[in-house]
């Protein structure tokens, strides 16, 4: 064990706001965003990246931050559950997770929900087994994944048919 | 029974109001909170499933910078009672102290507590704690520690913490006419955990300015940790409070967190400053709570030529790990579902429980009686293969009838209401039952090992605990409660307070539709306070949330609150309006809601009955001054205490049901299962909120069949956890899970004032579905599937031993009629 604990600066943007911290090597992304950024929207539910309640974007890249050193992320741009909605208004994978029961106790919801927002940008109307593998590693011990798979199908449809609109 | 007023919202698909906040990432869980001054606790485990303590130094670990004080178990002993006992002497003996004393009696049990200011310098220190253990022999298995060879807690003198033999009907009589006895040597039902996603979280301040001990938790019964708190920290009740509010999971692994809250309310006292502990997922794996083990023993089953099943003996060992706590409740809670979904009268079930090194179990959702369950459904479908019956055909000539109902069981139990049958059909036509049989005829034909399987179980919801009495009778603990509080605040804002404390499963919605279809208004104008809370003084002594009950016992509550508050409106209305109450009608319009006379035409809002209580008293009639229109109700059950001499008695008040069909394939080279096709029929009475009831019966599915195929806890020999992490766990996953079709059938239950029964646990009917499609699947091969867990593993160790001749012979016909 050190003595003295070393520190190290980094930059990043978070939900589109630019932040500089001072942190020890060892702190975890999670903690830097839970911690440091009070953005507790972000779960921790098992500590060894199985469980993906800890999922966020960097740099587009649905990746879980409880395997992230915060040093890591310098210099990324991070998308958290905090950042989905826009001036209040929900974003249409939030939409489709209320309208289809696809969540019970919301504590796997939000990492769910940011690996639903990378799948959907890579693939606009992915069937249901893309579904299931992009979701993979994410548990959620409540709802057995059917209103899950419900949600982000409705959700592609969502995003999919405003896309399609206001290109008209 | 009445139903009061029309359903306008309960009955219909409601969204959640839990929705906003969880969906924005703004649930407030409680590892999300931070209090000034606020202090992180580590501990430090047994890396021993069974070791003395032979010595303990801190001082290493003190002096590291940032750390406030260590708490170790011989410092709390003085300051401490052990824990309180439910099951009786001699076990009652025991000591049970929240950190281990001279003894540690499972790996990851808690040793030391480190105190630290943060949660990285806590973990630091917790390294250089250095503690001295002399390794004993650890007891891995319950039948063998009943021998009591070897004692873990030697103030008990044995390992055997319950006994108790439950006999109803004429039993010799029974097997003396039978035309067949079938005779199981052994069937097991393995350990596994729902392990909510949250991971237990205590914040504890014992405060030095009013001597209060102030909790933020996750616990989901907080009436009855506080009772066990209380008792144990010396202090009065009411100096603890405790508040939950978003609670990630709990399926009743979160019951048994209040030996972590002792600790952290004693770290606090100690640093005087508030403690925050947040479990690791190995801590909870190696240390929360398990399900409870069983092996069902020497079974044998009594059989009419027919093979209607006439009596069942057996003998059940039930494995509870190193400590109680919650135990022995278990070894009468399985009797709530005695003879399953069965008609047979006559069973002699010879139940004891045993302590083992292990961790120690607690309430995991459909506790105790889905072992029982799954032990009737392996009884019932093993009999159906041995005497050559179709599975259905056997099932449906033993179910329970529907005209049956109430139906009494053996032990006086009361099943509301319920339609085995039809729910079989129903679950048939939805998975293409026919079609099936066809396709299988064909794979069989080609050697495939196809299997369609049936299981019917039960989900008996708001206990009777009076039954605890026929495990200690000396238990003061009957009946049930809950407790809620319906309230006009000054504004006249429609507010209600319930005594559950929910983890997904929506009380705030369902509580809103039921006032709303009381006032007749809409539920957006009804606020369901989040969470638990001791202040808010509508608990009773079994508040919390568990045993499948919110939609009998917490409705039934807000109900009457809300009922109540009615009376009190229309008295005020009436008054001022005045007008005789049953001229009020309860109505919207465009300004809010509003009573109006039908006669005279006025009208007045809720403001102002409200304002006439709380601000314009001098208005306000003496006559009238017993109106607060703040309502608290206390629902209580109707029941009765069970005999505990005969075990006889009703120990439960609704019994949901559930029907699984599941079509399983065994690959012929990696022996790896696969669901092919699965449909779900659930029945909980009247339903409250459809998508909602949906989405549990998903839920316990995506339980039960991680637990067939995937969840176990494996220790190995010398008391290693082998499955503390989710990558050795495995938890079901998306890409494990089937698509489900799910199908319902409504039986209302007379029992409850809605017609509602509790729901959620199911019953773990996917278990005892997989079990008996694999034992369809392997028949042939000879296999018989006497546990609970297969995976390829299993089932190839299972066929090599076929194969090989080493097989044992599990299973044993006597025959007393010719074919």
């Amino acid at each position: 064990m050190p003595d003295a604990v070393e520190t190290i600066p980094i930059r990043l943007k978070v939900n589109g706001k630019s932040h500089s911290l001072t942190v020890e090597p060892r702190l975890l992304l999670v903690e830097l965003l839970r911690e440091h950024l009070d953005l507790t929207g972000t779960h921790v539910g098992c500590d060894t990246t199985y469980c993906g309640a800890c999922t966020v974007l960097i740099n587009g890249a649905a990746v879980k931050s409880c395997t992230v050193f915060a040093v890591q992320a310098d210099g990324a741009e991070i998308l958290t559950v905090e950042g989905l909605e826009t001036d209040g208004q929900l974003h249409p994978i939030q939409r489709a997770f209320a309208e289809c029961y696809g969540l019970q106790c919301g504590y796997c919801t939000p990492g769910l929900m940011l690996a639903t927002h990378q799948l959907l940008a890579r693939n606009k109307r992915p069937d249901e087994k893309a579904i299931r593998k992009a979701i993979a590693g994410n548990t959620c011990r409540c709802t057995g994944y059917q209103n899950i798979i419900k949600a982000i199908q409705a959700a592609a449809r969502n995003m999919d048919g405003v896309q399609q609109r206001s290109s008209v | 029974m009445t139903l009061g007023e029309p359903r306008r919202w309960v009955g219909h698909a409601l969204p959640r109001k839990e929705e906003n906040r969880l969906l924005r990432g703004r649930g407030k869980f409680a590892d999300d909170i931070k209090l000034r001054d606020m202090l992180y606790l580590r501990f430090i485990r047994s890396p021993y499933a069974h070791a003395n303590i032979l010595s303990i130094d801190v001082s290493a670990a003190e002096a590291v910078p940032g750390v406030i004080c260590t708490l170790t178990g011989a410092e709390i002993v003085p300051l401490t009672q052990p824990f309180i006992e439910i099951g009786p002497d001699p076990f009652a003996k025991i000591k049970d102290y929240p950190l281990a004393v001279s003894k540690a009696r499972y790996q990851g049990e808690p040793v030391v507590a480190v105190v630290a200011t943060s949660p990285a310098i806590a973990d630091d220190a917790a390294e250089v704690v250095q503690i001295e253990y002399e390794a004993l022999d650890p007891l891995g298995d319950g039948e063998q520690a009943l021998q009591d060879k070897s004692l873990l807690h030697e103030e008990a003198g044995t390992n055997r913490v319950w006994n108790g033999v439950f006999e109803y009907g004429d039993v010799d009589r029974a097997f003396k006419d039978a035309a067949y006895i079938v005779n199981i040597d052994r069937l097991h039902f393995h350990r596994f955990s729902s392990t909510p996603l949250e991971n237990n979280v205590v914040i504890a301040e014992w405060n030095p300015k009013d001597e209060r001990i102030y909790y933020s938790c996750n616990n989901s019964f907080p009436s009855f940790a506080i009772q066990f708190l209380a008792a144990h920290l010396n202090v009065h009740i009411d100096r603890i409070r405790v508040e939950t509010s978003d609670i990630g999971g709990s399926f009743g692994i979160k019951i048994t967190s209040y030996p972590q809250m002792a600790v952290c309310a004693l770290a606090s006292k100690k640093a005087g400053r508030p403690i925050k502990w947040v479990e690791t997922r190995s801590e909870h794996m190696t240390s929360s709570a398990h399900g409870n083990e069983r092996t069902f023993r020497d079974t044998r089953v009594a059989l009419a030529k027919d093979g209607v099943i006439t009596a069942i003996t057996s003998r059940h060992i039930d494995d509870c790990g190193a400590y109680p706590r919650y135990e022995p409740l278990g070894c009468v809670i399985w009797s709530q579902v005695f003879p399953g979904v069965y008609r047979f009268k006559n069973a002699r079930i010879d139940f004891m429980q045993a302590v083992t090194n292990k961790c120690p179990v607690g309430p995991n959702r459909g506790y105790s009686r889905m072992q029982h369950l799954w032990f009737l459904e392996r009884v019932v479908d093993i009999c159906a293969h041995e005497l050559g019956i179709a599975p259905d055909e056997m099932r449906l000539r033993n179910y329970v009838r529907p005209e049956e109902f109430p139906y009494t069981t053996p032990n006086g139990c009361v099943y509301d209401s319920g339609n085995y049958p039809k729910m079989l059909q129903v679950a048939k036509d939805l998975i293409g039952w026919d079609e099936w049989k066809k396709k299988q005829a064909a794979a069989r034909k080609e050697g495939r090992l196809l299997g369609i399987g049936i299981g019917t179980t039960l989900d008996s919801g708001t206990n009777n605990f009076g039954q605890s009495q026929i495990v200690n009778p000396g238990l003061p603990y009957s009946g049930n409660s809950q407790g809620a509080n319906c309230k006009l605040d000054i504004y006249g804002e429609v507010v209600v307070a319930v005594g559950s404390c929910p983890q997904g499963q929506g009380h705030e919605t369902t509580a809103a539709q039921v006032v709303a279809d009381v006032l007749n208004i809409h539920p957006d104008l009804v606020t369901v306070r989040t969470g638990f809370d001791t202040e808010r003084n509508v608990h009773t002594g079994f508040s919390g949330t568990y045993a499948s009950q919110f939609a009998v016992s917490g409705l039934s509550a807000v109900h009457g609150a809300a009922q109540k508050l009615k009376a009190e409106m229309k008295r005020l209305a009436a008054f001022t309006l005045q007008t005789k109450e049953d001229d009020l009608e309860f109505s919207m319009d465009a300004q809010g809601p509003e009573v109006r006379a039908r006669g005279n035409g006025k009208s007045i809002n809720y403001w102002g009955l409200a304002n006439l209580v709380n601000a314009n008293t001098a208005a306000l009639p003496p006559e009238l001054y017993e109106v607060t229109l703040n309502c608290r109700y206390i629902w209580r059950a109707p029941f009765k205490v069970p005999d505990k001499q005969k075990k006889y008695g009703n120990l439960t008040l609704t019994y949901a049901s559930q029907l699984h069909i599941c079509v399983v394939e065994v690959d012929r080279e990696t022996f790896i299962p696969r669901i092919v096709d699965y449909v779900a029929v659930d029945d909980c009475g009247t339903v409250i909120n459809p998508p909602i009831v949906e989405g549990q019966v998903y839920g316990a599915t995506a339980h039960g069949i991680g637990a067939a195929l995937m969840e176990n806890c494996v220790y190995d020999a010398v008391g290693n956890m082998l499955t503390s992490t989710f990558s050795d766990y495995t938890p079901i996953t998306a890409v494990n899970m089937p698509a489900v079709k799910y199908g319902h059938i409504e039986t209302p239950s007379p029992h409850s004032y809605s017609g509602a029964k509790g729901m959620g646990e199911g019953g773990a009917a996917p278990i005892h579905t997989i079990s008996a499609a694999l034992q369809d699947a392997l028949f042939a091969r000879g296999i018989v599937i006497d546990d609970s867990f297969n995976n390829a593993d299993s089932l190839f160790r299972a066929m090599v031993a076929r194969e090989i001749g080493q097989a044992q012979k599990l299973v044993r016909v006597e025959r007393r009629v010719q074919r």
